[in-house]
């Protein structure tokens, strides 16, 4: 990719924006906010993800000015915040509740703010014609907050919020009353201005699948606590805690002792008559994947009077025709180094370490395990589409068997709850290419669990 | 809905007689022809006539009613000021020891508040007049408009509030356009209360009126003593006209805006 990665967290030199300094926040004898240090950069969009009452809205409140941290510092832009009133600070809340003035129409509500500002009445009609057209409010204009539904209530608060263009906005829970549709399309429309405008976002939502799409960062909270701020890619295929693991996304967690690897290579464990039975299968699978030389791949062929046009017409316009085939580039030697060792299931990664999690069970192979760990009691944590499910004995670095207890249709995907041999549940996913009736695993079947030796990640907790 | 029985009827008959049937003897006697307050002798309007070209009564209504604009009005702003704070302040020293006394006038017997008004106005040397009994209406009517305003600031949302700071208004603004607009309709009910207690109030107006200011209520009460005029009859028509009026407005609009609420509530649960 030659786009530079945004990530300010990263770089030594960036200057913070927001800056939390061991910010605690007591109400009484409960602590919501917990001795809590972490920055947000200029341009962010900071998710804040967790359960009900951990503390987000708190956080929120302490940023627009409307609760002080009982003890500690919020600096905003090197400067601490606590001397300015909400009112004289560049930030914009959308409130969780929408706080609509109930005596104003929607139009008078947008323009609210933009009227204490001063501006002039043409540039605040424009404005607030803007923010509606985005919100999709254009018809509802005139009407009262209590004559419009609840999704058209919560557009305008964020269309109240969104009109000053602060330069710090704070979302709690925007888009929750939404259908999926204009979910989407507003998540897309705030990153659209937050990349037109450079606001910075602080965003709470419920929706994990929210937080993914549009935040730079996410930050899972637990009890006033933010215990990981990280991209969503890290948050999702590496969460440091089992927390995080099992409050983003569906997870199988795996519990068991680690032991250092030894060896350099180690082929899978398998069984040899199974793996002779999924050999043909195997090679069907990668005839159909691998790509087939370029040669051997037959280009179109025109017919009798395209032929024709071209060796009278075409070909004095555009050229000759090419017969053979356009292709990629020939991989480099590490690419198809790498993709060798992918396509074969029986080669598995060196070092790592292995996981003994049940009773006459083979241990759990995992070469991205930390090998210090050995000795310890770890978690395996691995979602479920890194799952794969099959009758018969696949050729892969583990291989669990069991009994397909449930499956979960969820229209594009199918979840299958499967009940390993000591008991134990797990979640496999599986894409519907086919259509129900050709799926061949149902309930009660026995089945293959089978992941990849870098399929999981090893929590230590 | 289930029909009368007549028991219902008979008692719901028997209880508004009770309570109206002095009130509508003395509006239709205020339209009887005879100087005789007891005897009918046909419908007239003379009475409302001989009404108007009676100065001192009329002086009398004009004090009555400059009283009750200017002490209810100030007794909704302080009223509503007292509500604010004791609704809104946070736990302070003695919070409901305050709010406790803010409300002490509406159980006070008026005797007595009218009693230590008057050592009150002695002691500091205020002469007796339409300020006495200004003052003396304020401060028992406020009690009132604080009851209601505080009444319905216990249910508004201070998110609202917080917004309008949110949004760049100082704490007044945020009051003045936010605030004050939603709770109006309590306000608004209030000063009719204060406006019509001060219109009626007899007791502590004759503690605190001197001989320069009199109210109506004193003067109907001293020319009864001297014996029932079809004249008074009229003009107590006319006070429970203006009353009537002012407790059915101050009702509808009240009624108007717990419907609007009502309704504000029901569709904030069908998000
Ligand atoms: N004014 C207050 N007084 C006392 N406790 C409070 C106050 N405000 C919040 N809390 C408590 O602080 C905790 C955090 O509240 P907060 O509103 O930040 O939760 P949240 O993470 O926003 O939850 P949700 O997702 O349900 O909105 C809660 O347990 C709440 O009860
Ligand atoms: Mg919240």
């Amino acid at each position: 990719m030659s786009q530079i990665a945004f990530e300010p967290w990263n770089d030594p030199n960036a200057k913070p924006l927001i800056q939390f300094k061991n910010v605690t926040k007591r109400f009484g004898e409960f602590v919501a906010i917990d001795n809590q240090s972490f920055d947000i950069y200029e341009k962010e969009f900071f998710a804040l993800l967790g359960p009900s009452g951990c503390g987000k809205t708190t956080m929120m409140r302490m940023l627009a000015g409307f609760e002080a941290p009982t003890e500690g510092t919020i600096l905003l832009g090197g400067q601490d915040i606590a001397p300015f009133p909400p009112n004289k600070r560049a930030v914009n809340m959308m409130f969780q509740s929408y706080a609509l003035f109930p005596h104003l129409s929607v139009w008078d509500n947008i323009a609210f703010g933009l009227k204490r500002d001063g501006k002039s009445k043409d540039q605040i009609a424009a404005r607030v014609e803007e923010m509606l057209k985005l919100t999709r409010l254009e018809q509802f204009a005139r009407r009262k907050p209590h004559q419009i539904s609840g999704g058209q209530r919560q557009r305008v608060a964020l269309a109240r919020s969104l009109a000053k263009a602060p330069k710090l906005l704070l979302l709690d829970e925007p888009l929750g009353a939404l259908d999926a549709k204009l979910r989407q399309a507003t998540q897309f429309e705030l990153m659209d201005i937050q990349e037109k405008t450079g606001t910075t976002f602080v965003i709470v939502t419920h929706d994990q699948e929210e937080a993914m799409t549009v935040a730079s960062r996410v930050a899972v909270m637990d009890n006033g606590k933010i215990i990981q701020a990280d991209t969503p890619q890290v948050i999702y295929e590496a969460p440091a805690s089992r927390y995080v693991a099992d409050f983003i996304g569906d997870v199988n967690l795996i519990d068991g002792v680690a032991e250092a690897r030894k060896g350099a290579q180690e082929t899978a464990p398998a069984e040899p008559e199974a793996a002779k039975q999924a050999e043909p299968e195997a090679a069907k699978l990668s005839e159909h994947e691998a790509p087939a030389a370029a040669s051997e791949r037959r280009v179109p062929q025109p017919n009798a009077r395209g032929k024709w046009l071209h060796d009278k017409l075409f070909r004095y316009i555009l050229g000759a025709r090419e017969d053979a085939p356009k292709q990629l580039p020939p991989p480099t030697p590490g690419e198809s180094e790498a993709a060798a060792t992918a396509s074969r299931p029986d080669v598995i990664a060196p070092g790592g370490i292995t996981i003994h999690w049940a009773e006459g069970q083979p241990p759990l192979i995992v070469s991205n395990g930390d090998p210090a760990l050995a000795g310890q009691r770890v978690t395996l944590a691995l979602r479920p589409e890194k799952l794969g499910i099959s009758k018969d004995r696949p050729e892969s670095a583990n291989a669990l068997k069991g009994k397909v207890i449930d499956i979960a249709y969820l229209g594009n995907l199918s979840t299958y709850h499967v009940e390993l041999a000591n008991g134990l549940m797990v979640k496999a996913q599986l894409a519907n290419t086919r259509r129900v009736a050709q799926r061949d695993i149902t309930w009660e079947d026995e089945v293959w669990i089978s992941f990849r030796e870098t399929a999981g990640v090893v929590l230590s907790e | 809905m289930r029909r009368l029985t007549w028991f219902n009827a008979t008692s719901l008959t028997l209880g508004f007689a009770f309570l109206y049937l002095p009130m509508l003897i003395l509006i239709v006697y205020s339209f009887n022809e005879s100087k005789l307050v007891t005897v009918w002798a046909g419908f007239s309007t003379k009475w409302y006539g001989t009404l108007i070209q009676n100065d001192a009564f009329l002086d009398a209504a004009w004090v009555t009613l400059q009283v009750a604009v200017v002490s209810s009005t100030i007794a909704t702003v302080l009223g509503t000021m007292a509500a604010l704070v004791l609704v809104r302040a946070g736990r302070f020293y003695g919070r409901t020891l305050f709010s406790g006394m803010i409300y002490a006038p509406l159980v006070m017997p008026e005797v007595i508040t009218g009693l230590s008004l008057l050592l009150l106005f002695i002691g500091i040397g205020l002469d007796r007049g339409i300020l006495t009994i200004i003052l003396a209406h304020t401060t028992f009517s406020m009690a009132f408009v604080s009851v209601v305003v505080s009444s319905r600031l216990v249910t508004f949302d201070r998110s609202l509030e917080e917004a309008a700071l949110d949004l760049g208004c100082s704490h007044f603004d945020a009051f003045r356009l936010v605030t004050l607009p939603i709770i109006a309709p309590a306000v608004i009910s209030g000063w009719l209360l204060a406006f019509t207690l001060s219109l009626d109030d007899l007791v502590i107006a004759s503690f605190t009126a001197g001989p320069s200011a009199t109210t109506l209520p004193i003067k109907i009460w001293s020319s009864i003593r001297l014996g029932v005029s079809p004249e008074i009859n009229a003009l107590s028509t006319i006070m429970i006209a203006i009353v009537a009026v002012g407790v059915i407005t101050a009702s509808l609009i009240t009624k108007r805006a717990s419907l609007r609420q009502q309704a504000d509530e029901r569709a904030a649960v069908h998000v």
